[in-house]
């Protein structure tokens, strides 16, 4: 092996200030993606438990079709194929911002959700039937119920898996880096094309994700553990 | 809407160049997967019993290797991957080999971890019953609890292959010309119907992996009532 590492090249001023940008912008990405995906989640989550039965077969077909499609294709659909799709004034309106990212923002979150979807569907139907019946059964109606009765037990069991979610969320972010969405993975490839260094680009990049990851697992083994003890 | 763009470029989107060139298009796409969890199956399932194994220097490694894979994006392990074997070999390995590996480390740790539970789901008394009888610990494993926990894994490992599937489409970002990358071609060449093109690789993708979904969940419910008769 003929190869010399030179790590501090990689680590040392214009290198490392991308980097730095570069988490930047995926911890903005994510987070951004992540409540509009909680939010969304939610929404479907619950439209699918009411007896409407055209809610019922939209929030199907939705986490059907975009659990089961890659998001890469996704992020592209988005990006270019929105011309077709969103009315001129929203266009311009994004292009003169950040198109890229509010691309990359709508297919994290689209996907996302799906999955977000589903969790909190297992998580309310974990909920015993008669809490919903007798909450109606005291005048509060569905939504009511839902909202202050079902919903909030529900997301405390399904926490765990939602942390889960937001670890992947984080992780398909790195997709947007090939709509130009300047992340981690963007600028782990610009640096690769400044310096030819790109193995030493990549595994700090990998090193990084990984950080974040473990970070997170921690979390969620720590609230395993404070929920079991509040449980028990 | 120009449908004509995809009804013009339809069989480059199925098989790329071939036969004038190379195959590409869906048919990659599939090839990709097939390749990658067969190769990805052997690994999982050697890492998953090593993870089981009481010897330290079995165990750590692969739970070492698992919470890695786990924790990184596949686009940054396809990525690392094709940087690093020039590195490490002295010379640059094709688009294909380089992400079908990548595939394959990348899978191998989530199978380990299916293998993992379909093993630990049995009950402990096959194994205490197995060794009671003499058998070795290598042919208890192999003769009575692997070809219960692979029966219980099935609708997970689909999953599994499922997820892999869908992330073939990563094989993109280094040039490998499968459906994605097909389409990006037909994009760049005609520029007149984005959206269409897009929106007809996600339906061709989400057949196929909704088809796979199915057939897991039916294989579940089949599991479920074989268990129910045990």
């Amino acid at each position: 092996m003929n190869y010399q590492f030179q790590w501090n090249v990689v680590l040392s001023g214009e290198y490392l200030d991308w980097i730095i940008k570069g988490v930047v912008v995926t911890c903005q990405i994510s987070a951004v993606s992540l409540f509009l995906a909680l939010v969304i989640g939610t929404v479907i989550a619950v439209m699918r438990l009411t007896r409407f039965k055209p809610f019922v077969w939209f929030t199907a077909a939705y986490t059907e079709f975009f659990r089961n499609t890659p998001l890469l294709v996704q992020i592209f659909f988005w990006y270019f194929g929105s011309d077709g799709l969103l009315p001129r004034p929203v266009l311009q309106w994004l292009y003169e911002r950040d198109f890229e990212f509010a691309a990359g923002v709508i297919a994290l979150t689209v996907y996302t959700s799906a999955f977000i979807a589903e969790e909190i569907r297992s998580g309310i139907n974990s909920i015993p039937k008669n809490q919903l019946e007798a909450s109606r059964a005291c005048g509060l109606s569905f939504v009511q119920a839902m909202r202050y009765v079902i919903l909030p037990q529900a997301f405390r069991i399904i926490i765990p898996p939602l942390i889960s979610q937001s670890l992947n969320l984080i992780k398909n972010s790195s997709l947007c880096m090939t709509i130009g969405v300047a992340e981690l993975t963007y600028m782990a490839r610009q640096i690769e094309s400044y310096s030819f260094r790109g193995f030493e680009a990549f595994t700090i990049n990998m090193l990084i994700y990984l950080s974040i990851s473990l970070l997170v697992s921690l979390a969620i083994n720590q609230y395993n553990k404070h929920f079991l003890r509040m449980a028990g | 809407m120009q449908w004509n763009v995809v009804i013009d470029n339809f069989d480059y989107l199925l098989f790329g160049a071939y036969p004038e060139g190379p195959l590409g298009g869906i048919a990659l796409t599939i090839i990709l997967a097939l390749v990658s969890i067969f190769g990805a199956f052997w690994l999982g399932l050697a890492v998953g019993l090593m993870r089981l194994s009481k010897r330290w220097w079995l165990k750590y490694p692969a739970l070492v290797y698992i919470e890695i894979v786990r924790g990184v994006p596949l686009l940054m392990l396809i990525l690392w991957f094709y940087f690093m074997f020039p590195v490490f070999l002295g010379k640059a390995l094709p688009e294909w080999d380089s992400v079908i590996i990548s595939f394959i480390v990348f899978t191998a740790a989530y199978v380990a971890e299916i293998v993992r539970a379909g093993v630990l789901a049995l009950p402990k008394g096959q194994m205490e019953a197995s060794r009671a009888t003499g058998l070795t610990h290598f042919q208890a494993m192999c003769h009575v609890i692997l070809p219960q926990a692979l029966r219980n894994m099935i609708p997970s490992f689909v999953n599994q292959f499922v997820s892999l599937t869908k992330d073939t489409s990563l094989a993109y970002v280094i040039g490998v010309v499968e459906l994605t990358r097909a389409a990006e071609q037909v994009n760049n060449r005609t520029l007149s119907a984005p959206m269409e093109i897009y929106l007809t690789i996600l339906v061709m993708y989400f057949i196929i992996c909704y088809v796979l979904t199915s057939f897991s969940r039916r294989l579940e419910r089949k599991m479920a009532r074989y268990q129910a008769r045990g």
